[in-house]
């Protein structure tokens, strides 16, 4: 090939990768983002995995496309009977370890930021110190997720193995959460494998029984500004049984003073309704001893 | 082919042309007790495209399933049972037996042997395939299983799926996994020990390379997945609780077991499929492979490789750090050797003069799919992105890029490209290439969509989704696609069975290739072989025809012109 003809690869190759960026831009390449910074920074070296590949991608196609046209059978053309070049070949074997390298490096530089949570902003919720290794603060808002055929359960506590937890705020489906605030997540299953992944938060994390598995997320404050906050929608992610695809989670990000009524109120409403309900047992337990009866 | 069959009224030497020596057996009992490799390749062939037809059907209602948005055709119930019998019988019962089908039938035509080394264990293998396949689909009568292809425990636990579904699809996996290992070893003796003199293993083929290996990564494999299920089943009927995390046993002991087959399992499905590109390629291209010793050895080196990846299909369990980062350099090495076929092959092209025939059409598709595959590959293994589109439609589209652009496609580059020499008759070449061109654009069409729609948030598995983003278009779009690729696969069909009747004789050598089956007529007779020739190159069958044209005494410019032809 003549180095004009190289030069108008190259050429073609750049204006592919530049047609590619308004349909990356359509977010129909990448992944969902906005709602957390860790699902932020999956999304950029997502992008930069994707510029990579795209070059790969029409540099290896277009020599494709190059030779199934260019070395169709005509009269009078003869095979080339070369069979093979050394230098050439460890050439690409080593120009693909190189752009794997690359790969690797832009993985490891982006990590931390997407493993790491950082620490809640000044105008999050005020915390109280826990023992909680996650952000350097060593502050976050827990909430213990447990996947159950075919919902999840949230519960806000800081010790999800502790079995003062009955008396812990929790809800079902629908997570509420302060902006601004890290919010740490440890996530369990009571039956079958499931998956907690609310796209626009970040990646999936499995529940597996029997093991716990965490990751955190930390809405912006744009999000908590109007009363109601914003809901965020996901669902879960391994298969679970017949009804997996009805197995959604809602995450409903509001300011950190909305997220304190909600809490408080919700505090309230279960204590009144457990002590409904220990009062409903105990007129029954009574009852039944009236009636001088075993267990029902 | 033309100086071939001249070539046989002038007793050329070598003599090149075998003719039967005893009366073809014919009937139906001839197939249910043959020992032959052929007869066998066949029935594997025809039993296994069965197959893949059923398991076509379960994807195409699949599709109209989740055509659009929260739709009813199916219950939750049998779409979960049509994903598992689907991706079960693609994998179980069509891409991994077909390759032995293939195996089987030109294995020992290609090295010079007569037949497979153990001729009776052949057939066992076959028909403990024919078992399991039996076992598995005789559960849609009571309940079949709804685990998906992967039977994640405790799903799979009694206490959630009782059925009997469950453990038709552990037999399924003890059947065919037998028959697998039985057919391994029968393929790594015979490779190893019945080569044609002067074959070493720096001239043997590059498909029989591939089948080598295959057969090490199945011995290696499926021990490993047998007792996986046993111990699933052990757990489902005996009380134990191994992979029970109530009891002390760890669901995550099951994930292991099973990739530790499964990942491997996705090479022993493709390897083989690049060894048929390893030979179409160079045949239609006119030219001799590009670097013919690292294409074999990037063969070995990704079967290596390949060990040791299981664990990213684990990225988003409960796993060290450690592991994850070991498992994404892992997967990345893979694309090395991966990466030096694909320009092996388009060197193999490079200068070449390409005869495009449909076999030639099916391989140049399977490169240019099998790129994007292998670079959505990359991606997957990339833990903090894998976190995202793990078990989406993005992780669909990407084995089915794998695995239907690539390893179907290098199926029907092989069919193609071998039936003549099975049947002694030519495929219609045009409906061939209407066939290629549907499912191709159908391919496509179908997949490429799944990956918008797994970023955009949609799991896979899932029976009905909401009308929320691109979802109802793209799953549109899909659809539309899988009943393309539907109607070239039924051209293909169709062509198989019109060309048996009505297909142009082949005669012995109708593509001008390099390897020895070429050499015996078409079909070949029971015994291959009445004489084996002394092998002299990566490319007997070159030799062979260069030797026959000095040999006969054609007349010098209708010499030149054939050899001109030929390169």
């Amino acid at each position: 090939m003549t180095s004009r003809r190289l030069f108008l690869a190259l050429l073609a190759v750049l204006a592919g990768a530049l047609a590619l960026a308004p349909v990356a831009s359509a977010d129909l390449l990448t992944p969902e983002s906005g709602g957390s910074s860790n699902a932020d920074d999956i999304d950029t070296l997502y992008k930069y995995v994707l510029v990579v590949a795209a070059v790969v991608f029409f540099v290896v196609e277009g020599l494709l496309i190059y030779a199934t046209i260019r070395f169709r059978a005509r009269k009078g053309a003869v095979a080339s009977q070369v069979r093979g070049n050394t230098r050439l070949e460890v050439g690409w074997t080593v120009g693909a370890a190189i752009i794997l390298v690359i790969l690797a490096t832009l993985t490891f530089i982006k990590l931390d930021e997407i493993r790491n949570p950082p620490d809640s902003s000044p105008e999050g919720l005020q915390l109280a110190d826990t023992s909680r290794r996650l952000p350097p603060s060593g502050k976050s808002l827990n909430i213990c997720v447990n996947g159950q055929q075919y919902l999840w359960r949230y519960t806000y506590a800081d010790d999800c193995e502790n079995a003062d937890n009955v008396d812990a705020v929790f809800s079902y489906e629908e997570m509420v959460v302060p902006t601004e605030t890290t919010v740490t997540l440890d996530i369990y299953s009571q039956d079958v494998a499931h998956s907690w992944w609310i796209p626009k938060l970040g990646g999936k994390f499995d529940a597996v029984p029997g093991y716990s598995n965490h990751t955190w997320f930390k809405v912006p404050a744009k999000y908590g500004e109007k009363p109601g906050g914003t809901v965020f929608f996901g669902q879960c992610a391994e298969l679970c049984g017949q009804n997996h695809a009805n197995m959604t989670a809602r995450v409903r990000a509001v300011s950190p003073a909305e997220f304190e009524r909600w809490y408080e109120q919700r505090r309230r409403d279960i204590q009144a309704a457990r002590r409904a309900q220990a009062q409903a047992q105990q007129t029954q337990s009574e009852s039944g001893a009236a009636a001088g009866s075993d267990e029902s | 082919m033309a100086a071939t069959a001249q070539a046989s009224t002038l007793t050329p030497v070598p003599q090149v042309v075998a003719h039967r020596v005893e009366r073809e057996e014919r009937g139906f009992l001839s197939w249910l007790t043959t020992t032959d490799h052929k007869k066998i390749g066949i029935m594997y062939l025809v039993s296994t495209f069965a197959f893949f037809i059923v398991g076509g059907i379960e994807a195409l209602l699949m599709r109209l399933q989740l055509a659009q948005p929260s739709n009813d055709l199916l219950t939750p119930q049998t779409f979960n049972q049509l994903f598992t019998m689907h991706g079960t019988t693609m994998v179980f019962l069509f891409v991994v037996p077909v390759v032995a089908g293939f195996g089987n039938y030109f294995v020992p035509l290609m090295i010079g042997a007569r037949d497979m080394a153990f001729p009776k264990l052949n057939a066992l293998s076959f028909w403990l395939l024919t078992a399991g396949g039996l076992v598995f689909y005789a559960s849609i009568f009571f309940d079949a299983p709804e685990c998906g292809w992967t039977c994640y425990s405790p799903l799979s636990d009694d206490t959630y799926l009782p059925s009997g579904g469950v453990d038709a699809w552990i037999f399924l996996v003890h059947l065919t996994g037998l028959g697998s290992l039985v057919g391994s070893i029968n393929f790594y003796a015979t490779i190893a020990n019945m080569r044609a003199p002067g074959m070493g293993w720096g001239r043997l083929p590059l498909f029989v390379w591939t089948i080598l290996t295959y057969s090490v990564l199945l011995i290696l494999s499926l021990p490993v997945v047998a007792a996986g299920v046993t111990l699933l089943l052990a757990d489902r009927h005996w009380g134990t609780n191994f992979y029970d995390a109530a009891n002390g046993g760890s669901p995550m002991l099951w994930q292991h077991l099973f990739w530790f087959f499964g990942h491997p399992e996705v090479y022993i499905m493709v390897l083989p499929t690049f060894g048929i590109l390893s030979e179409v390629l160079p045949v239609f291209a006119r030219k001799p492979i590009f670097g013919y010793k690292a294409v074999a050895a990037s063969t070995i080196v990704i079967a290596f490789l390949g060990l040791l990846v299981w664990a990213h299909h684990m990225f988003t369990t409960p796993s060290p750090s450690i592991v994850l980062v070991f498992f994404m350099m892992s997967s990345f090495l893979i694309a090395v050797p991966t990466g030096v076929k694909i320009f092996n092959w388009i060197a193999t092209l490079w200068r070449g003069t390409i005869h495009y025939t449909t076999a030639l059409l099916f391989s140049v598709g399977f490169v240019g799919t099998f790129v994007l595959g292998g670079i959505t590959g990359i991606f997957l293994a990339i833990f903090p992105i894998d976190w995202q589109v793990h078990d989406t439609y993005f992780v669909v589209a990407h084995f089915h890029y794998t695995l239907m652009g690539g390893a179907v496609f290098g199926i029907f580059a092989g069919l193609y490209y071998w039936f003549p020499k099975m049947t002694g008759r030519m495929m219609h070449e045009g409906m061939g290439k209407a066939s290629f061109w549907f499912m191709f654009i159908g391919f496509h069409t179908t997949f490429l969509v799944q990956h918008s729609a797994g970023l955009e948030g949609m799991p896979r598995r899932i029976y009905e989704y909401a009308d929320i983003g691109n979802l109802a278009t793209l799953n549109l779009i899909s659809t539309i696609g899988a009943f393309t690729i539907a109607f070239g696969v039924l051209l293909s069909m169709i062509n198989v069975l019109r060309s048996l009747k009505t297909g142009a004789v082949a005669g012995p050598d109708p593509w001008k290739a390099n390897t020895l089956e070429w050499f015996v007529p078409s079909p070949p007779p029971k015994n291959n072989f009445d004489v084996i020739p002394r092998i002299r190159s990566v490319e007997p069958m070159k030799d062979i025809r260069r030797e026959v044209l000095a040999q006969s005494r054609v007349p010098a410019g209708a010499a030149a012109g054939a050899a001109g032809d030929e390169g």
